[in-house]
C-alpha cells in the first residue's frame, strides 16, 4: 500500500519531482515555503492538479493525467491534518471527527479522540480548545476516514514549542499503530529529524535530495539549502534520573548524557539529536574541560565539501555521531577512518526541543 | 384596514423568498467560490436593480412580459392568460428585482467560509453536495438568513415596480403599500395610519429576528 508521487509543471511554480512513500513509514517533504512542497501535498489530495502528474496508493490510481484519470478529492482515502487544522467551527470535536466517518460512530469517534489524548473534551468547540487540542482533533478527524494515505502540512507551525514537544511524542507514539504511508511537509528540519523515516529535500520544485533521515541529515550538500548547520545525528537514550542541579542523567550508547531540560520521566525512551557543529573530536579523553559528555567511538568516514569543513562520522555502538570540524583541525590531527575518538557534546549546546519521547515514553 | 391588500403582500414576500432562497444559495455560493472572466459584470448585473429607479426597471420587465414579447407570450401559451398584472407576473418581477437584497449578502456569507475549511470537507470525503449540506451552509447561514429577511421586508415596502407591472387589481396585484397610497389619495388619513403602523410593526419584526437568530449563530460557532 505504497503511495507513488509523480508531478511535473510549470506553473504557479516549477515542479519536477517523483517519491514513493512505503506503508507505515513517514516521509518528510522538506523545502522553504515556496519550494513546492505543499503544492506536492495539495496534488495527493486532489486539491491542485499538476500539467503532468501520477498518484497511487496501494495500486488505485488517483491522478494519471497521461490516462485522464482524475478521482476528485472526495473520492480519494485520504487524511489530512491543515496548517491551521481547518476545523469546522460550528461542530463539537467529537462532530468534526464523525464529519469524516462513512457511517457516523459516536463511539469510534470518542476511541479515536482516545487516541490523540483528547477524552473528555469530546464535546468542545473548536474555539473552545487550545491549539494543541485543535491539532489533536485535526489528526483525529484525519485518521476518522481511514485514510490509506495520511497528509500532515506543517501541523505543528501553529503551536507554542512547550506544545510541540507533547505533539512530536504523540505523533512518534501514534505512528506505530499506523499502516498508511504518511507525508510530513515542514520548514523545520529538527521536526524532520526526530519524526521522519525518509525525507526529501526540494529547492525551487526540484529534488536536492532523497533517503533515509540519517542520510540525508549527514549530508552538507544536500543541506546546503535548508542551512549546513542543519547537519546532525540521532541518538537513542533512556532517561536514567533528574539531578538536583537541573540536569538529567541519560543513557546512551558509549556513555552518560547529562543533558538540561528533560521532562521525561525515568525510564523513558527519548531520541536525542545532536546538532554536527557543535561536537568536538579529541583524539585523547580530555581531562579538565567543561564539556559534560563524552562519548568514545571510532571513526568510520571523513567526508569533504566544497567548503572550509568536513564531516566526520564517528560510530558509538551501533550508532553514529557526526561532528562538522574544519578540514584544517583533521588535517593537523591526521584522523583517518578506524581509528578511536573522544566526541564531546556541550550539555547546553541540545535544545530541550531536540528531544523526542519515543513510543514506551510517549505517554509520560 | 385592507386585509386582502396585506395578505397579498405577505403571499408575495413569502413566494419572493421561497424562490429566491435556492437561487441565492446556488448564485451566492458560485459567485464566491468561482474566479471566472465575466464575474465583474455577473455581480454588476446583480446589483442593477438596486440603482434603477424601480419605474425604469418596471417599465422593462413590463416591456419584457408584456402580450408582445416572448415572455409574454410563452406564458400565454402555457398558461391561457397574460403575465402582467397578474399576481404570477408580480412574483417574478419581484424575484429579480430583489436579486441583489437575495444575492449580495448570500455570497458574503459564504466568502466568510475559509477555503482550508471547505477543502477540509472534501478531505473528509464529503461530496460538493453533502458539504454544502454540513458545512458550508450552516457556516454561510447568517449570510443567507440576511439575504432571505432583506428580500422579505423589501418586497413588502415595494411601490414602483408592483405598480407598473401589477398595476392595482384587487386581490390579484393590489398590494398594502399600493393600497396606503390609494387611502392618502382617497384623503382617508385613518386608514392609511393603520396600515402603515402595521407594515412599520411587521418590518421591525423580521428585522429584529434576524438580529437574535444571527445573534444565536455567533454563540454557536464560539
Amino acid at each position: 500500500m505504497a503511495l507513488e508521487v509523480m508531478a511535473r509543471a510549470a506553473s504557479p511554480i516549477p515542479l519536477d519531482i517523483a517519491f514513493r512513500v512505503e506503508p507505515g513509514t513517514l516521509l518528510a517533504l522538506v523545502g522553504h515555503s515556496g519550494s513546492g512542497k505543499t503544492t506536492l501535498l495539495r496534488t495527493i489530495a486532489g486539491l491542485w492538479r499538476p500539467d503532468h502528474a501520477r498518484v497511487a496508493v496501494n495500486g488505485t490510481t488517483w491522478l494519471d493525467t497521461a490516462a485522464r484519470v482524475d478521482l476528485p478529492t472526495h473520492r480519494r482515502a485520504v487524511g489530512v491534518v491543515f496548517q491551521n487544522y481547518a476545523l469546522f467551527p460550528h461542530m463539537t470535536a467529537a462532530q468534526n471527527v464523525m464529519a469524516a466517518m462513512q457511517r457516523p460512530d459516536r463511539a469510534e469517534a470518542e476511541r479515536i479522540l482516545d487516541l490523540v489524548n483528547l477524552l473528555g473534551l469530546s464535546g468542545r468547540k473548536p474555539a473552545q480548545l487550545s491549539g494543541g487540542q485543535q491539532q489533536r482533533v485535526a489528526v483525529a478527524r484525519a485518521l476518522a476516514r481511514r485514510p490509506q494515505a495520511l497528509l500532515l502540512d506543517e501541523p505543528f507551525s501553529a503551536v507554542d514549542r512547550a506544545t510541540r514537544e507533547t505533539l512530536y511524542a504523540e505523533i512518534i507514539g501514534l505512528r506505530a499503530s499506523l499502516a498508511m504511508p504518511v507525508v510530513l511537509v515542514t520548514h523545520d528540519m529538527n521536526e524532520a529529524q526526530l519524526l521522519a523515516d525518509s525525507m526529501v529535500v526540494i529547492d525551487k520544485g526540484h529534488t536536492v535530495r532523497e533517503g533515509t533521515t540519517a542520510q540525508v541529515m549527514a549530508d552538507p550538500d544536500a543541506l546546503r539549502a535548508m542551512g549546513i548547520r542543519e547537519v546532525a545525528a540521532m541518538l537513542p537514550a533512556v532517561v536514567v534520573e533528574h539531578l538536583s542541579d537541573g540536569l538529567t542523567r541519560l543513557d546512551a550508547p558509549g556513555g552518560p548524557l547529562f543533558l538540561p531540560g528533560i521532562t521525561a520521566a525515568p525510564g523513558a525512551s527519548v531520541r536525542v539529536r545532536i546538532m554536527a557543529h557543535e561536537v568536538i573530536v579529541s583524539r585523547a579523553r580530555p581531562e579538565g574541560l567543561s564539556a559534560q559528555n563524552i562519548l568514545k567511538g571510532t571513526v568510520t568516514r571523513i567526508v569533504s565539501g566544497k567548503g572550509p569543513a568536513v564531516t566526520v562520522h564517528v560510530a558509538i555502538g551501533a550508532h553514529e555521531i557526526l561532528a562538522r570540524i574544519t578540514r584544517r583541525a583533521a588535517g593537523q590531527m591526521g584522523l583517518q577512518p578506524g581509528e578511536t575518538v573522544h566526541a564531546i557534546v556541550k550539555s547546553m549546546s541540545v535544545a530541550r526541543d531536540h528531544v523526542a519521547r519515543t513510543i514506551d515514553g510517549a505517554r509520560a | 384596514m385592507d386585509w386582502t391588500a396585506l395578505w397579498l403582500s405577505l403571499r408575495l414576500a413569502g413566494w419572493t423568498v421561497a424562490i429566491l432562497l435556492p437561487v441565492a444559495v446556488l448564485a451566492g455560493r458560485f459567485l464566491a467560490c468561482r474566479q471566472f472572466r465575466a464575474k465583474g459584470l455577473v455581480e454588476a448585473l446583480v446589483m442593477l436593480p438596486l440603482v434603477l429607479p424601480p419605474t425604469v426597471f418596471g417599465f422593462y420587465l413590463l416591456v419584457a412580459f408584456g402580450r408582445n414579447s416572448p415572455v409574454g407570450d410563452l406564458w400565454q401559451g402555457l398558461f391561457g392568460h397574460q403575465l402582467v398584472f397578474t399576481f404570477e407576473g408580480l412574483v417574478l418581477a419581484s424575484v429579480i428585482f430583489n436579486l441583489p437584497f437575495a444575492i449580495q449578502p448570500a455570497q458574503r456569507g459564504f466568502e466568510a467560509v475559509p477555503v482550508e475549511v471547505r477543502e477540509a470537507a472534501a478531505c473528509c470525503g464529503m461530496s460538493p453536495l453533502t458539504a454544502l449540506r454540513k458545512v458550508e451552509l450552516p457556516l454561510a447561514w447568517p449570510g443567507v438568513m440576511t439575504a432571505m429577511v432583506l428580500t422579505f421586508a423589501h418586497t413588502l415596502g415595494e411601490f414602483g415596480i408592483v405598480l407598473m407591472v401589477g398595476g392595482s387589481i384587487p386581490g390579484e396585484t393590489k398590494t398594502i403599500a399600493i393600497s396606503i397610497y390609494d387611502r392618502v389619495q382617497a384623503f382617508d388619513d385613518q386608514g392609511a395610519a393603520t396600515m402603515s403602523a402595521v407594515l412599520v410593526a411587521i418590518s421591525l419584526f423580521t428585522i429584529a429576528l434576524t438580529y437574535w437568530l444571527s445573534a444565536r449563530m455567533g454563540r454557536r460557532l464560539s
